[in-house]
């Protein structure tokens, strides 16, 4: 990606102009690692996502070789253990589940969805985005079109929809994030195309015979993809908390499968004797969509060509 | 301005056939859509199941099907000479598959109100959907109300203390506020003030009365204090960011550098210069936050036991009741539609600049 990054840059005085005036010689990757690295808040928010991650990745072999424990081995002489117990330090649920072990089990689901249903609704939000912007006229009215509608539609109103007719399983669900959430990256990568378009590289690209398909994928998406970056972050945020809802409200993933979500929507019923069972999955919620957010920020003024002394 | 408002009205025209165009597609996506569900049932023979499905229409072409669920079909296929049977017809077949005569079209189609009957229920589901608005309406203007009231100011006060603690605190404090599913929220203050401390009302709008109605608003105020926190806290947050940023903006004007040249004390800059004419860019916030607030009032309605719109589409997904969820759909969209349309009034009303342009 930094190649793709830099050959604009070293073609074109005005993008020179804008990317490379505190130190120079340094890519726009190169300075936005060298801003990251001085940002303590990020880096800790990155920190602790990537634990969860790696967690969540390792869950069937924790849970096998050092919890002991099956997620959906039910256990009715062993329902609703409070904190600490031996073998099940945070408790178990009202049918006798470890409630560690289904909590890192749900991750697994619950980034996964969020990583690719993000990575699909912002590919393709960069795509139609640079498409619009570029081409303009009737195809920048067809999509201008349908983000009006989808925006007009409450958001979790359209998914409910969706989910009474498609009772989504995790790839049914990310497919539907991806095909509903692209719209605020959209109109953001157009409105950037717009003013790309009439600068003067772009044209010096379109004078020396560059193909439109050329000009877009060197020119246009290399200087659109920063805020490209900082929307998925956010993007996968919303997604947790979305996809939590649904299976909050029972029409998301559907149990047995683990997510926090629908955990949340099962301890609800038993809460007045359970409010172990409403606090973790809740908190890995909360600290998850707000590591994303503060990492989007952070990147945000990373990747910020116009903040220098950063 | 009549102009500006009938050019935006026209803008809503598409938009509005969008919704209806997407939700339609949707549905009938539908394994055993809906109208297949009707058509389901194991003790009709084989002969007579056509009939049906022919009268509703189910082989139709797309676009006759969407234009009968819009408009409805009793223009389409109607009797003149009272005998029960249909004797012209547009755009539909005039006789069925075996050849005799189908009975005129009934429906009126959703734009004239009709989203046919619920599955369950066995009412339009018109009826049963109006019956829910206020109860939305009550709870989402009480959340809007609140936003605005404390996120207004907050907003202010961070923006006239840029940098010091206040504006750090409410900065931090609003990220966070958004990064917290208001499903958790909700679920966390019953927890602390239903069930423990037992001071509020865990959920409802009002105590079970043998009439099903419920007092006046200001005799069960108490139900609606969660529901109104819950579902108005991340309009708050959102609302201070918003309303600090616009002030800041303000504040940098030449107008405001007038005023302080001119000797006004800093209270009168602020407040008198400053905040009102930092509001104007707010009114531009209204519109998402009403589809922000009908959107919320689904996951607060469901955890409160709120009888609204919100509650009524989670029941009727989970029930697969599509009328209902179809009706909500395009209800909570035309709401939003109107809740913009109001937005762009409001804001050309306060700032003439809009209107002219």
């Amino acid at each position: 990606m930094s190649e793709s990054q830099t050959a604009p840059a070293a073609l074109t005085p005005t993008k020179r102009l804008n990317v490379g005036e505190a130190r120079s010689g340094m890519s726009l990757l190169g300075r936005a690692m060298y801003r990251l690295r001085r940002d303590t808040l990020t880096l800790i928010a990155l920190g602790v996502l990537l634990l969860l991650v790696v967690i969540s990745a390792l869950a069937p072999i924790i849970s096998r070789d050092f919890l002991n424990v099956d997620p959906d081995a039910t256990n009715g002489y062993a329902h609703m253990l409070p904190l600490g117990t031996p073998g099940h330090v945070l408790g178990t649920d009202n049918i006798g589940r470890d409630q560690l072990s289904r909590l890192m089990f749900a991750g697994q689901v619950s980034l996964g969805i969020a990583v690719v249903g993000g990575v699909l609704s912002i590919g393709i939000g960069l795509i139609l985005g640079v498409m619009a912007g570029y081409f303009g006229g009737r195809l920048d009215d067809l999509i201008n079109w349908v983000i009006a509608t989808i925006n007009s539609i409450p958001a979790l109103f359209l998914l409910l929809i969706i989910a009474a007719i498609l009772r989504p399983g995790p790839t049914a669900l990310i497919i539907v994030f991806g095909l509903i959430g692209w719209t605020f990256t959209t109109r953001l990568v157009r409105g950037e195309t717009l003013s790309l378009r009439e600068r003067d590289f772009i044209v010096a690209a379109r004078a020396v015979g560059a193909s439109d398909w050329h000009i877009m994928f060197l020119h246009i998406i290399p200087n659109v993809i920063s805020i490209t970056i900082v929307n998925l972050a956010i993007t996968m945020g919303d997604l947790i908390l979305v996809e939590s809802a649904l299976s909050f409200l029972g029409v998301g993933i559907q149990p047995p499968t683990p997510t926090w979500g629908n955990m949340l929507s099962n301890a609800q019923s038993f809460f007045k004797t359970g409010a172990y069972l409403i606090i973790p999955p809740g908190l890995l919620i909360v600290v998850t969509v707000l590591c994303l957010y503060v990492v989007g920020d952070g990147l945000r003024d990373a990747l910020d060509p116009t903040i220098n002394n950063a | 301005m009549s102009k500006y408002l009938l050019r935006r009205l026209l803008q809503a025209i598409p938009t509005f056939f969008g919704i209806t165009l997407l939700s339609y597609a949707l549905m009938l996506g539908a394994p055993g859509g809906p109208v297949t569900a009707l058509t389901f049932n194991p003790n009709i023979t084989p002969q007579e199941r056509e009939e049906l499905a022919a009268r509703l229409g189910v082989d139709d072409p797309f676009p006759v099907q969407y234009v009968r669920w819009l408009l409805g079909d009793d223009w389409m296929r109607w009797d003149s000479n009272g005998d029960g049977l249909a004797d012209h017809s547009f755009l539909l077949a005039l006789d069925g598959p075996d050849g005799n005569p189908l009975p005129p079209g009934t429906q009126l189609g959703i734009l004239r109100g009709d989203f046919g009957d619920s599955f369950f229920q066995h009412q339009p589901v018109f009826n049963i959907v109006m019956g829910r608005i206020p109860a939305t309406l009550e709870l989402g203007a009480m959340a809007l109300l609140l936003s605005i009231i404390v996120g207004m100011p907050i907003g202010i006060l961070a923006a006239i203390g840029r940098g010091r603690a206040f504006d750090n605190v409410t900065r931090v404090l609003a990220v966070l506020i958004n990064a917290i599913p208001a499903f958790w929220l909700g679920l966390i203050l019953i927890l602390i003030f239903g069930a423990w401390l037992d001071i509020l009302p865990m959920g409802s709008r009002c105590a079970v009365t043998l009439t099903g109605t419920c007092p006046p608003i200001y005799q069960r105020l108490n139900y609606l204090i969660l529901p109104t926190i819950v579902l108005a806290a991340a309009p708050i947050a959102s609302y201070s960011r918003f309303m600090r940023a616009s002030m800041l903006e303000t504040i940098s004007k030449d107008y405001i550098r007038t005023a302080q040249a001119k000797g006004l004390s800093r209270r009168e800059v602020w407040f008198r210069h400053g905040a009102r004419n930092a509001l104007i860019p707010l009114a531009t916030f209204l519109g998402p936050a009403i589809a922000g607030l009908l959107g919320g009032a689904a996951v607060v309605e469901t955890i409160f036991s709120w009888p609204g719109l919100g509650l009524l589409a989670v029941r009727a997904v989970v029930q697969q009741d599509y009328p209902i969820v179809m009706a909500t759909v395009i209800i909570a969209g035309a709401g939003t539609l109107i809740g913009l349309l109001i937005t762009d009034v409001l804001y050309a009303v306060i700032d003439p600049r809009i209107r002219f342009s």
